[in-house]
């Protein structure tokens, strides 16, 4: 079992968790990310480690409510515990300076890609940030975001805080009037990191994303998380989450992603008539 | 001279095939005390019993039946478990057939003793009366021992050396253990309340359990070995990684490799979807691609999740399934279509990305190939294509490199698999043993826990090697 020792709300849709993980927390890096299940009936979903605190033993996770389990799990309250909790899983960030790099968050991925730009910003490397989201509402951790870069822009899909703008349009603008910047960092929805990817293969800049494909292990035991880059096949539990952007095939990652569409929905539901009950 | 006739063993009453096709329960029913007793019977006690030869783990065979004949159905049991931690497992899942059953002096004029059938018999009839025995507690040694995985392997040699006094922990990477026994093979042959009832017998005997720990992410060995002071370790991890067909369209959603297939159904219980969160696609039509257990468990998993239609696909004919001949055989009369000497081309999808058909191509069997099987190869123009909604390749795994790849100083061979002395388990680092699957690459249950048994000897020679200059008596 693994305690919550704190809650906050960042967003109206995204919360933060620090989870008591002590083993996790001593071996945690930027770019690993832990699966959890919340109790016997509940199935295993993949995360990011958002931060860790190797002191206090804990890890951070910052998720959006989505379905089922998300919801579920935004239910549970500080002194809760979660009953599955295993990591670090994945590659850890390839970090080392640069020069000069981008990074890039969308939505709750603004949670993933803040260790990176850290430990990005503490390897030397000039750090330029953009963090979006549909919303003012939903944008978060603009504080922590400034403090690890050496710009930050925000943009909002409706102008509500920063720009108004996708964030695609001041990337293209950092790569048009900036042609030392040597990598991007992208991490959001699928459809965000392809377009992120359209853009700098344009000005020819090596991306790095996230892939979140849909998991069960996260250790390469079953295949669910295949992935196709360069044409070949690759587990995004194992071989990744990482990859290079430029090589990924996002519509088949996009379609994948949909494949329980009918079935979550039907969960939700479902999960939404018991907390009525309650 | 007139040969004196050999009873026939007594069959196992099973589910009715079209019923049980539709329902997760186990499929065989277990003897009764009174069948059992009549099996028994039929076991003539030899003096030379060639049975116990064909038992990895080295079961007191004939011991445990005389038991049975005199009634003593919980005494047989602990006599079986001086031997074997796992022995209503072993009764279900070994392949007694190709182990202690073909080397039985009856089978060579008739059906050879059901040993299996016994062991699983007497195994139920102890956890039914509630009374466990354990053994006495060993003088402890202070030495620990780290074993990775908790499978059949694993839970065997964990299950020695806590007899031996040593402190085990028992480190696995899924939230609950057992290995295949629960994330592979499926509930209606093993069900998965018997696989926890044997763990726990292992916990009580004081073996911890760490689930959640995935060894070379978590802790790498070498930090068990130096930081945590375990003085040896044993490597079970088994051979856990999917090997897919390489085909066009097999990223489609709908294809599944076996494993996780199996994982969602068995471990992740998505059978009981919604009540369990884990969702599986029920196929209607489903292609199931191979011929060994682990398509027949792929193929009778679809059917019981409602599927109209499934086929199994096999590129030879079925003389030459590497599956029991039992498990075929419950396959055929559950409705399983085989479709032999046929082989997928490539998969084609909906133009949404879901699998909905399988083009394959007719085999013919030619010339034997180096495995003495005879080589299929396609007919010219046979092509034709097959709707399905769900596809699964099941035609093999392969080792994990997840572990190996954090140790540069242990010896792997060819395909991954690590390098370990048959009889021992020794590796070619010091104090690392290993067995099971990730040794020989997929095997058996009952093989996995041989390996166990020797690691088990094997790491009491090499702690009393390692510490002779002490005495034993830890610094
Ligand atoms: C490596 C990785 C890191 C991630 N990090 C974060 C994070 O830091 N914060 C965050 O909010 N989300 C993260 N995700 C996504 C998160 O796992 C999903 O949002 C979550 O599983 C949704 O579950 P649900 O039941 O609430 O929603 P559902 O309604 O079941 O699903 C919503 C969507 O989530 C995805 N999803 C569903 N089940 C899984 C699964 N088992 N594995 C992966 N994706 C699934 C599907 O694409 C689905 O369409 C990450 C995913 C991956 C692969
Ligand atoms: C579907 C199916 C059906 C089968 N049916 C039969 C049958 O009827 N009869 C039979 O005899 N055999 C059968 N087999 C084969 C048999 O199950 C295996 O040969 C046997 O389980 C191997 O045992 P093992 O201990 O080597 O490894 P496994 O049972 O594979 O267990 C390995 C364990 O190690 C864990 N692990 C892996 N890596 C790590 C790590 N880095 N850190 C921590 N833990 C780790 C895994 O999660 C797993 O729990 C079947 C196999 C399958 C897949
Ligand atoms: S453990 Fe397996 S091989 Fe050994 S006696 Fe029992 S059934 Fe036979
Ligand atoms: S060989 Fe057969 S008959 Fe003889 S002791 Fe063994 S089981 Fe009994
Ligand atoms: S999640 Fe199972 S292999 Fe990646």
């Amino acid at each position: 079992m693994f305690r919550i020792s704190r809650k906050m709300e960042l967003s109206d849709a995204v919360l933060l968790f620090e989870i008591e993980a002590h083993d996790i927390a001593r071996k945690a890096k930027a770019g690993n990310f832990f699966v959890l299940r919340i109790n016997e009936q509940g199935e295993r979903i993949p995360l990011t480690i958002a931060d860790f605190n190797k002191e206090n033993g804990t890890i951070t996770a910052v998720f959006q409510k989505m379905g089922k389990t998300t919801h579920q799990l935004a239910e549970l309250g500080e002194g809760d515990s979660i009953h599955d909790v295993i990591g670090p899983l994945g590659m850890h960030s390839h970090i080392e300076n640069f020069g000069k790099v981008i990074c890039v968050g969308g939505g709750v991925g603004i949670a993933p890609v803040y260790p990176i730009a850290r430990a990005l910003k503490e390897a030397g490397n000039t750090v330029l940030s953009v963090i979006g989201a549909r919303t003012k509402n939903l944008i978060f951790w603009e504080e922590k975001m400034r403090e690890v870069s050496d710009d930050l822009i925000i943009v909002t899909d409706d102008g509500s805080q920063g720009r108004k703008a996708v964030v695609t349009v001041p990337v293209d603008e950092l790569l048009s009037e900036d042609k030392s910047i040597q990598r991007v960092i992208a991490i959001g929805p699928a459809i965000m990191m392809k377009f992120v990817c359209v853009t700098t293969e344009k000005h020819q800049v090596k991306t790095i994303v996230s892939l979140n494909s849909i998991m069960v292990d996260g250790t390469g035991m079953c295949g669910a998380c295949r992935v196709e880059v360069g044409g070949e096949t690759k587990f995004a539990c194992v071989d990744g989450p990482e990859f290079d952007g430029h090589q990924v095939d996002f519509n088949l990652l996009m379609a994948r992603q949909r494949m329980y569409g009918e079935e979550e929905k039907a969960a939700f539901e479902r999960y939404k008539i018991t907390l009525e009950v309650k | 001279m007139e040969e004196k006739k050999i009873k026939n063993r007594v069959k196992m009453r099973e589910q009715e095939a079209r019923e049980r096709a539709r329902n997760f329960i186990e499929v065989p029913y277990g003897y009764t005390p009174e069948e059992a007793s009549e099996e028994a019977s039929r076991c003539l006690n030899c003096l030379k019993p060639t049975c116990r030869s064909g038992c990895p783990v080295e079961v007191d065979i004939p011991s445990f039946i005389q038991l049975i004949k005199e009634g003593k159905f919980t005494e047989a049991a602990w006599k079986i478990k001086e031997k074997n931690a796992l022995p209503a497992v072993c009764g279900r899942v070994c392949p007694q057939e190709i182990q202690c059953e073909s080397m039985c002096i009856l089978g060579k004029k008739g059906d050879p003793v059901a040993i299996g059938n016994l062991e699983r018999f007497v195994s139920d009839y102890e956890a039914s009366q509630g009374k466990i025995q354990m053994p006495e507690k060993p003088a402890p040694t202070g030495r620990k021992i780290a074993i990775i995985g908790s499978g059949p392997g694993g839970l065997t040699c964990a299950a020695d050396l806590i007899r031996s006094g040593h402190d085990v922990t028992l480190f696995e990477a899924l939230h609950k253990p057992g290995g295949v026994l629960v994330y592979g093979i499926p509930e209606f042959r093993l069900p998965k309340a018997i696989v926890e009832r044997e763990v726990e017998y292992i916990k009580k005997l004081g073996v911890e359990v760490k689930v959640n720990a995935v060894i070379g992410k978590l802790f790498t060995l070498d930090e068990l070995l130096s930081d945590y002071g375990y003085d040896a370790c044993f490597i079970a991890t088994g051979a856990g990684l999917p090997v897919f067909m390489g085909i066009p369209g097999e990223n489609l959603n709908g294809v599944y490799s076996s494993n996780e297939f199996l994982t969602r159904a068995n471990l992740m219980k998505a059978y009981l979807f919604p009540e369990y969160d884990t969702p599986i696609k029920r196929g209607k039509k489903v292609a199931v691609f191979g011929g060994g257990n682990v398509a027949m468990d792929s193929a009778r998993v679809a059917l019981r999740l409602g599927a109209e239609k499934v086929y199994l696909v096999y590129r030879r004919s079925e003389a030459e399934m590497p599956a029991r001949k039992a498990e075929i055989h419950h396959a055929h009369e559950e409705g399983i279509e085989f479709m032999l000497l046929t082989a997928p081309l490539k998969f084609l999808d909906d133009g949404k990305g879901n699998v909905n058909s399988v083009e394959c191509i007719k085999m013919e069997l030619g010339e034997p190939d180096a495995s003495g099987r005879r080589k299929p190869a396609p007919i010219k123009g046979s092509q034709f294509t097959l709707e399905i909604d769900v596809a699964i390749p099941a035609i093999g795994t392969r080792s994990n490199p997840l572990l190996t790849k954090t140790m540069p100083d242990l010896n792997l061979n060819k395909r991954g698999y690590i390098v370990a002395d048959h009889e021992t388990g020794m590796t070619t680092k010091p104090g690392v043993f290993a067995g099971g699957d990730i040794v020989t690459g997929s095997a058996t249950v009952i093989l996995a826990m041989g390996a166990g048994k020797k690691a088990a000897r094997g790491i009491n020679d090499y702690l009393k090697w390692k510490f002779w200059d002490t005495g034993g008596i830890t610094q």
